[in-house]
C-alpha cells in the first residue's frame, strides 16, 4: 500500500501540488486521472522520487520515503516497477538486454536463472523469442509490452504506469490494460496508473483519484465515476458530445 | 558560479562505488573502444598533417645560415611534444567527443531512459559517466603519445620530400636538448583535459531538459564549454609545472 499525505509541491511560483492527500491499495489498478496540466504526473514522480516534495509524506508500506537518503531509496527503487509513457527502453540493448538489465544490476541469479527469468517475463506479455531485436525494431505496442516485461522482471510490489495507452490503437490499449489488471492481480502488487484514457478508467479502475487544481478532488471507483454529480468529473468524463449522449441515455434508464 | 556548483555536486555523483563491479568493466571496455578506438583515425590524420606543416612553416621562415639545420626538427619536436599534441588534439577531441556525449546522455534524459535508471535504483551518474571519464583518462594518453610519432613523422616526411632537410638533420633536431620532463608535462596536461572534456560534456547533456532541440543546444554548449575549460587548464597547468 502506498499512502501520500499532506503533499506539496511547487515549482517556482508555481504550486503544483496543494496538499494532496490519498492511498493506493495493494492488489488494486489504481488510476490517477485528470486534465492535462492538473498535476497528476507530477504527483507520480514525487511518489516515485523523481522529483522532491515541499512538505509531506509518501509511505511505502509504512515506510516515509522523502525521509530516506539515495541508499535506503534505492532499495525500495528495487521494488518499484516503472512503465514509461514512451516506454524510455535503452536503445543500446536488445529487447532480452532491457528486460535483463534490472536482474543483472541486483541480483545474484546466474546467467541461466535470468535468461528463464527473462523468456518468463517475455512470454507473460506475449513477446516469446522477441529476445534479439532492438527496441528500434518493434512497434509501440510492443515496446509497452517490454516495458512492462522489464518492470515486472524484479516481481515488484509497487508498479507504476505513465498514460500506458498513449499513442496506442484502442486494441492494442485494450491489451495492455488487460495486462496491468491481471498483474496486478497475480502478483497483488500495488498499481498506479496515470492515464487520460477513459476507456481503461472503466475497464481497469478499481480506485480513482481525480486530480484538478493540483488537488485531489474526487476519489471514487469505476462505477461510482459514471453516477458522480461532481461538476468537474462530469466535465472531464463527458467531455465530448458522444460520451454525453451515453450519459443521458444512462439516466434515462435509470430513470 | 551555480552551474559550477551543480557541477561539483554531478562530480560527488559520479566518483561512489560501481553497483557492480562487472558492469563497470563491461562498460569501461565499450567507452575505451568509444572514446580511445574509434578516435585514432582522427587523431592519425590531423597529427601527420599538422606535423608536416609545422616543419614546413618552421624551415620556410629560417632564412638566417647563423641557425643549424637541425633547428627545424627541434622546433618540430618541442611544438609537437608541448603543445600541439596535449592541446591542439584534446580541443578537436572535444569537439568529437563532447558532442557525442553530450547527445548521448541528452537524448537518455529526454527519452526518460536516466529516469528508468533511478526509479530502479541505478545511481545513473555512477553508471553512465564514470566508465567514461575513466576510459578517457586511460586513453588520452595514449591518443597523444600515437599523436607525438605521428606528428613528427609527417614533419619529416615533408620535410624529405621537400628537399628542405636531411633526415641526419632532421633526426638530430628531434633528439637536441630533449627534456623527458616535457613528456610528463605534456600527459599530465592530457590527463586533466581527458577528464575535463568528459565530464562537461557528461554535465550539459545530464541535465538537458526539453526535446531533440535542446539536445543540439546542448551538445553545442559541451564542445564550447569544454574547450573553454582545456584552454584556461592549459594555462594553469603551464604555469604550474612549467614556471
Amino acid at each position: 500500500m502506498i499512502e501520500v499525505i499532506n503533499v506539496n509541491k511547487s515549482f517556482g511560483e508555481n504550486q503544483v501540488l496543494k496538499d494532496v492527500s490519498s492511498s493506493f491499495e495493494k492488489g488494486k489498478v489504481n488510476l490517477i486521472i485528470g486534465q492535462s496540466g492538473q498535476g497528476k504526473s507530477v504527483l507520480a514522480k514525487c511518489m516515485v522520487g523523481l522529483h522532491e516534495v515541499d512538505s509531506g509524506k509518501i509511505l511505502y508500506d509504512g515506510r516515509d520515503f522523502t525521509q530516506l537518503d539515495r541508499y535506503e531509496r534505492s532499495l525500495i527503487r528495487q521494488e518499484i516497477g516503472m512503465l514509461f509513457q514512451g516506454a524510455a527502453l535503452f536503445d543500446s540493448m536488445t529487447v532480452e538486454g532491457n528486460v535483463m538489465f534490472p536482474l543483472i544490476m541486483f541480483t545474484k541469479m546466474t546467467k541461466g536463472e535470468m535468461q528463464k527469468r527473462v523468456d518468463f517475463c517475455l512470454e507473460r506479455v506475449n513477446l516469446s523469442g522477441r529476445n534479439k531485436l532492438f527496441p528500434s525494431e518493434c512497434s509501440g505496442g510492443m515496446q509497452k509490452r517490454i516495458g512492462i516485461a522489464r518492470a515486472i522482471s524484479m516481481n515488484p510490489q509497487y508498479l507504476f504506469c505513465d498514460e500506458p495507452n498513449s499513442g496506442l490503437d484502442p486494441q492494442t490499449s485494450i491489451l495492455i490494460d488487460g495486462l496491468i489488471k491481471d498483474l496486478t492481480a497475480e502478483y497483488q502488487m500495488t498499481t498506479v496508473v496515470i492515464t487520460h484514457d477513459m476507456n481503461s478508467v472503466i475497464e481497469i479502475g478499481d480506485n480513482i483519484i481525480f486530480i484538478y487544481k493540483g488537488q485531489n478532488w474526487w476519489q471514487g471507483n469505476r462505477e461510482t465515476i459514471i453516477t458522480t454529480d461532481n461538476p468537474e468529473i462530469g466535465n472531464f468524463v463527458y467531455a465530448s458530445e458522444f460520451m454525453k449522449e451515453i450519459r443521458m441515455s444512462m439516466q434515462e434508464k435509470r430513470g | 558560479m551555480r552551474k559550477i556548483g551543480k557541477y561539483i555536486l554531478m562530480l560527488k555523483d559520479v566518483f561512489t562505488i560501481p553497483n557492480k563491479w562487472k558492469v563497470f568493466f563491461e562498460r569501461l571496455i565499450d567507452e575505451l573502444n568509444g572514446i580511445g578506438i574509434n578516435s585514432l583515425p582522427i587523431v592519425a590524420l590531423m597529427s601527420s598533417f599538422i606535423g608536416g606543416v609545422i616543419a614546413l612553416q618552421t624551415a620556410s621562415n629560417m632564412s638566417s645560415p647563423l641557425l643549424p639545420a637541425y633547428t627545424v626538427g627541434y622546433i618540430t619536436q618541442s611544438s609537437t611534444i608541448l603543445e600541439f599534441s596535449p592541446t591542439i588534439i584534446s580541443l578537436i577531441l572535444a569537439g568529437k567527443i563532447g558532442s557525442n556525449i553530450a547527445s548521448e546522455i541528452g537524448t537518455m534524459r529526454v527519452t526518460e531512459q536516466i529516469d528508468a535508471l533511478e526509479i530502479m535504483g541505478v545511481n545513473s551518474l555512477n553508471f553512465l559517466v564514470l566508465p567514461k571519464i575513466t576510459a578517457a583518462v586511460i586513453f588520452f594518453p595514449i591518443l597523444v603519445i600515437f599523436s607525438m610519432a605521428l606528428s613528427m613523422l609527417g614533419g619529416w616526411i615533408s620535410l624529405v620530400l621537400s628537399n628542405l632537410c636531411t633526415t641526419e638533420e632532421y633526426l638530430l633536431g628531434l633528439r637536441a636538448f630533449f627534456d623527458p620532463f616535457h613528456i610528463k608535462y605534456a600527459l599530465t596536461k592530457t590527463v586533466v583535459f581527458g577528464f575535463l572534456i568528459v565530464s562537461v560534456s557528461s554535465f550539459y547533456g545530464y541535465y538537458v531538459k526539453g526535446g531533440s532541440l535542446d539536445v543540439g543546444r546542448a551538445s553545442t554548449q559541451a564542445v564550447v564549454s569544454s574547450s573553454v575549460t582545456i584552454l584556461i587548464a592549459n594555462f594553469l597547468l603551464t604555469q604550474m609545472i612549467l614556471l
